[in-house]
């Protein structure tokens, strides 16, 4: 090893990245350049640095030239600092006697002048090559990686994936915040193309979830804190309560029938609002777990009847009531408790005990080593698009509440009446791209949209055999048997008309459109305006990222589009992989997606999980804040700046870096007084030699 | 709150000629409410019309004139009545924040005028001020002639509402509805609200303005109301004068009242009924008559 000013041998490697870089860094120009400064002995540019040949490059250099520090100049360090690591530990070297300088995404991305963005490069370059000369031989620590896994939500995408898990021996704990798993799959009918029922296929994987040893459910629960790092992550879980307790539920509804309210009453969430549940209720036959709940919202025992009534006003007047709009706050829903229910569902329980209306949230603390996130999304509110008179005009309906229309088990048994009740619609209109492709609302496509409206037609078609126009913009059907399945429906006389839609309206042109709604659309293929009236108008929702992904993204961690998806590390080859290491996505929280890629995804992402626990250890960066011990003042100024509660205060009043804590965010580095805060990889000379070098013109 | 103190009224051509009773109204009203309105000095044409579609530097001009002047007093909020004023002013002070062009245009056209730069003057229509400044509150406690009359279909127009989303929401305005409420009258829900009502095309290709105005008389008589009620001076000419020739030409007699709703609140808040333009209504002569005679005020506070 040379010592620190020594006799330093720099070899410089500028990468033209094909012609990403070469096309306008004048990649040969910059090596030139660099080959004629100091301690530089060799200095090369090559078309792919990454390739094989490009790392044998440095590999046989270290050695023939006696090499001690190398300076890649190419993409970003996010991409490949690891594999120039690796490289420059096959010729001999230690890895951290390399530095990567980015002349890709940071120049020849952003800038169109040649010659302004070959010196550019040239001087981040010069100033890599004065940094590298300080750096210092650094050993990664290796920490043992925690075998248990979290998956957060439990639609499709967490089922899957915690199944996969936990049939590979690893216990995973499966947290979701509605009172059943099964997601938006489970309020489905049917699935396409291939229309096998979505609970046929679903259910099962529910209830292995329930009865699989190695998995813990807690569903109606909370991810309310995270800390630590990969492999040693501390997560805190809020089951809250359902005022019934789970290991005493025997799952005989007996209490939900024995309830005050003879008849169900306040909106059913799970049957977005078209039917009714009373305060103890299970979401659906099928919920697993197979626990009631008791909402505190409608609950007479937590509330005055005057408040119920009022709630009860609100759910009628909204076609759909949102999940937590009835939610007051604590405060008056304190003044309004009172108690003075009859309690008959808890005579219904018996022996067995489980209703307890004193019950309290739970807290869990627990300890895994690597997380999966499957939130799911949001359907689009169809009410942010006055025009087709979602909320106004009460036959609008929004896709998924004609899910649970035309299903068997739901509010209506399957029968496909208009929102009097008895009126079967003879024609229907199903508008696609609503919330989708639409710069006044979300720009993206929702790619599950067509498919799902045409499967829509189809049911509709079936259930009541009206007639039913598809309005589109472009029909996207790509894949497996997505195409067939149009074909199939193209020949079963539904009707399509390519054009958005401009309006639903109730205002009569003509006689014939008294007490229908009718939709006023542009027909591209014919180039006329046309009107349609029809007694039923679907809108075809898109999908969003939920309203507090920001939140989850902040609680995990990790990056958010402003469109409220989860960033995956890199869009083509690791898509279920975070920015943080450990987590992983799957399903649609990263983007919309059907089932068949949410599975697939799902899959994918407990892959990636497994691969770290049996890899045993995870390495850690040595990029960890540490305290020159004859400077500190023991001015304590650190201590409660750290995140990660790393640093401790000594009985020799000096503070001190636990190094497996520390994430080296360099917070307490910057702050402190005395400069007797440093951090490896980042110390005080090497970052002033670079500053130095990137001013002073060579 | 702090007192208001008024705002600069710029009447633009149509309330000094067809939509007269509009500028009545609005004066008695605002006279009632007591709150000032000081009239731009030497105002000029807005820019809107075929102005705009045929040299839009010369429409941003010489609304840019009327903003300078604007500027210069203390008071900067700029009332246009007229629908058309509205949008021409604030589409003027938009393309100028945001297009270069647009903003050289102005510039240099002011400079040359000696004029100064415009800045800080917020257009405001008075559907918005009486919503937002006035406020539902203050106009039901002021009203004292409950609305009598048959049910009202709210008409917005197309201009006040759209680009610009200031005055209303741009695709189902309500606060036109909720005024009349306020004042005791019944709206229709009235789908054609922000449709098109010819604009121009009444005198250019007349046929399709005609066959549009008709559409917009026929659903609103469709929905039960008795009275369309407007915010824009071309909407109510429109609207109003070629009544007779529809009836004739759709073999349909339509006999509406086509008010604008400054006469509908200021009647309601007391003002003196001469002043609000009412004689000058043409169709529906006789409802006005009947709805709006003081012989059948109701003091609902006596």
């Amino acid at each position: 090893m040379p010592e620190r000013n020594g006799a330093v041998r720099v070899g410089v490697y500028v990468c033209h990245c094909g012609s990403n870089i070469a096309g306008i860094v004048d990649c040969k120009e910059v090596a030139e350049y660099a080959a004629g400064l100091i301690h530089v002995v060799v200095s090369r540019d090559y078309k792919y640095m990454c390739s094989d040949p490009g790392q044998d490059l440095i590999r046989n250099d270290i050695q023939e030239h006696k090499l001690n520090r190398i300076v890649v100049a190419a993409c970003s360090p996010h991409l490949h600092e690891h594999t120039f690591r690796v490289a420059t530990a096959n010729g001999g070297l230690n890895p951290y006697y390399m530095t990567m300088v980015n002349i890709r995404e940071q120049d020849s991305w952003v800038h169109t002048d040649r010659q302004a963005a070959t010196e550019k490069a040239s001087d981040l370059v010069r100033a890599a090559i004065r940094r590298v000369v300080l750096q210092r031989p650094l050993e990664k620590a290796r920490v043992p990686i925690d075998p248990n896994v979290l998956v957060v939500g439990g639609g499709i995408a967490g089922i899957h994936a915690a199944l996969t898990l936990a049939n590979a021996g690893k216990h995973v704990y499966l947290v979701e915040r509605e009172a059943t798993i099964g997601g938006h799959m489970a309020m489905f009918d049917k699935t396409f193309p291939t229309l096998d029922c979505a609970a046929c296929i679903l259910t099962p994987k529910m209830s292995a979830v329930k009865a699989h040893p190695n998995i813990t459910l807690w569903a109606y629960s909370d991810v309310e804190k995270v800390d630590g790092y990969v492999g040693n992550y501390k997560v805190r879980v809020r089951r809250r309560t359902r005022y019934i307790r789970e290991d005493l539920c025997a799952g005989c509804q007996e209490c939900i029938e024995a309830c005050v309210y003879k008849q169900p009453k306040f909106a059913d969430e799970f049957n977005q609002g078209l039917g009714k549940r009373r305060p103890i209720y299970l979401p659906f036959p099928q919920a697993i777990p197979q626990t009631p709940v008791i909402d505190r919202d409608t609950c007479i025992e937590f509330n005055e009847p005057r408040k119920i009534r009022w709630l009860t006003s609100l759910s009628q007047g909204a076609f759909s009531a949102p999940r937590g709009q009835c939610c007051l706050s604590p405060h008056f829903a304190r003044l309004w408790k009172s108690g003075k229910c009859k309690k008959t569902c808890l005579e219904a329980c018996g022996d067995r005990h489980a209703i307890d209306f004193k019950l309290q949230d739970q807290l869990e603390e627990i300890k895994v080593g690597t997380i999966i996130l499957a939130t799911g999304f949001q359907p689009f509110d169809a009410k942010r698009i006055p025009y087709y008179g979602y909320g106004h005009y009460p036959n609008v309906y929004t896709s998924l509440e004609i899910e649970r229309l035309v299903n068997a088990s739901g509010p209506a048994a399957g029968e496909v009446v208009l929102r009097d009740g008895k009126t079967v619609p003879k024609s229907i209109g199903i508008i696609h791209c609503v919330g989708s492709r639409d710069e006044n609302t979300n720009r993206w496509c929702s790619r599950v949209c067509c498919m799902y409206s045409l499967k829509l037609a189809h049911l509709l078609k079936e259930h009541t055999g009206a007639d039913i126009f598809n309005f589109y913009i472009d029909m996207r059907t790509p894949g497996k048997s997505f195409e067939e399945f149009y074909q199939r429906l193209l020949s079963e006389g539904v009707h399509f008309i390519r054009g958005k839609v401009a309006e639903v309206t109730d205002w009569v042109f003509d006689p014939s459109e008294e007490g229908k709604l009718t939709l006023r659309v542009e027909d591209t293929l014919l180039g006329v305006v046309r009107r349609i009236p029809v007694d039923m108008v679907v809108l075809s929702v898109g999908m969003e990222g939920h309203q507090d992904a920001q939140d989850v993204r902040r609680l995990f961690n990790i990056t958010c589009s402003t469109e409220g998806f989860f960033q995956e590390r890199h869009p083509k080859l690791a898509p279920v992989n975070t920015f943080t290491d450990g987590i992983f996505l799957a399903g649609c929280c990263q983007g919309p997606k059907d089932i068949p890629d949410t599975v697939a995804q799902a899959g994918a992402a407990a892959a990636e999980a497994l691969a770290l626990i049996c890899a045993g250890y995870v390495e850690q960066e040595p990029n960890c804040a540490y305290v020159i011990e004859e400077e500190c003042s023991g001015c304590k100024t650190c201590i409660p700046l750290c995140p990660y509660s790393a640093i401790s205060f000594r009985e020799d009043n000096r503070a001190e870096v636990n190094p497996v804590l520390c994430k080296g965010c360099g917070t307490c580095v910057a702050a402190c007084p005395s400069g007797s805060l440093q951090q490896r990889m980042f110390e005080d000379d090497e970052l002033f030699e670079e500053i130095e070098g990137v001013l002073v013109h060579a | 709150m702090p007192e208001n103190r008024g705002y600069l009224y710029f009447p633009g051509c149509s309330l000094r000629a067809t939509g007269v009773a509009y500028e009545e109204s609005l004066l008695e009203l605002f006279r009632v409410l007591d709150i000032p309105l000081q009239e731009l000095e030497d105002w000029n044409c807005c820019g809107a019309t075929s102005y705009m579609a045929v040299d839009e530097g010369s429409a941003f001009l010489l609304s840019a004139r009327n903003l300078s002047i604007a500027g210069q007093k203390e008071n900067h909020d700029l009332m246009p009545p007229c629908s058309a004023c509205y949008l021409v002013l604030r589409k003027t002070q938009d393309y100028v924040a945001h297009y270069p062009e647009a903003r050289r245009i102005v510039e240099e056209g002011l400079k040359a005028a000696e004029l100064k730069p415009f800045n800080g003057v917020r257009v405001r229509h008075p559907l918005e001020i009486l919503y937002n400044d006035v406020g539902l509150a203050r106009i039901k406690a002021q009203t004292v002639r409950k609305w009598q009359g048959g049910k009202i279909a709210c008409y917005y127009g197309c201009q006040a509402v759209r680009p610009y989303d200031e005055v209303d929401r741009p695709h189902d305005p309500i606060r036109m509805d909720e005024l009349m409420r306020a004042v005791g009258a019944e709206t229709v829900d009235y789908s054609l609200k922000t449709k098109c009502c010819g604009g121009s095309l009444t005198g250019t290709i007349h046929d399709v303005g005609v066959w549009l105005n008709y559409i917009l008389l026929k659903e609103a008589v469709r929905k039960g109301a008795e009275a369309i009620v407007t915010i824009c001076p071309l909407c109510q000419f429109n609207l109003d004068a070629y009544q007779s020739e529809i009836s004739k030409e759709a073999g349909k007699a339509f006999d509406v009242p086509i008010l604008y709703f400054t006469q509908v609140l200021g009647w309601a808040l007391g003002g003196d009924p001469k002043a609000l333009g009412l004689h000058r209504s043409i169709g529906g002569r006789g409802l006005v008559r009947k709805w709006f005679s003081v012989s059948q005020e109701v003091l609902a506070h006596a």
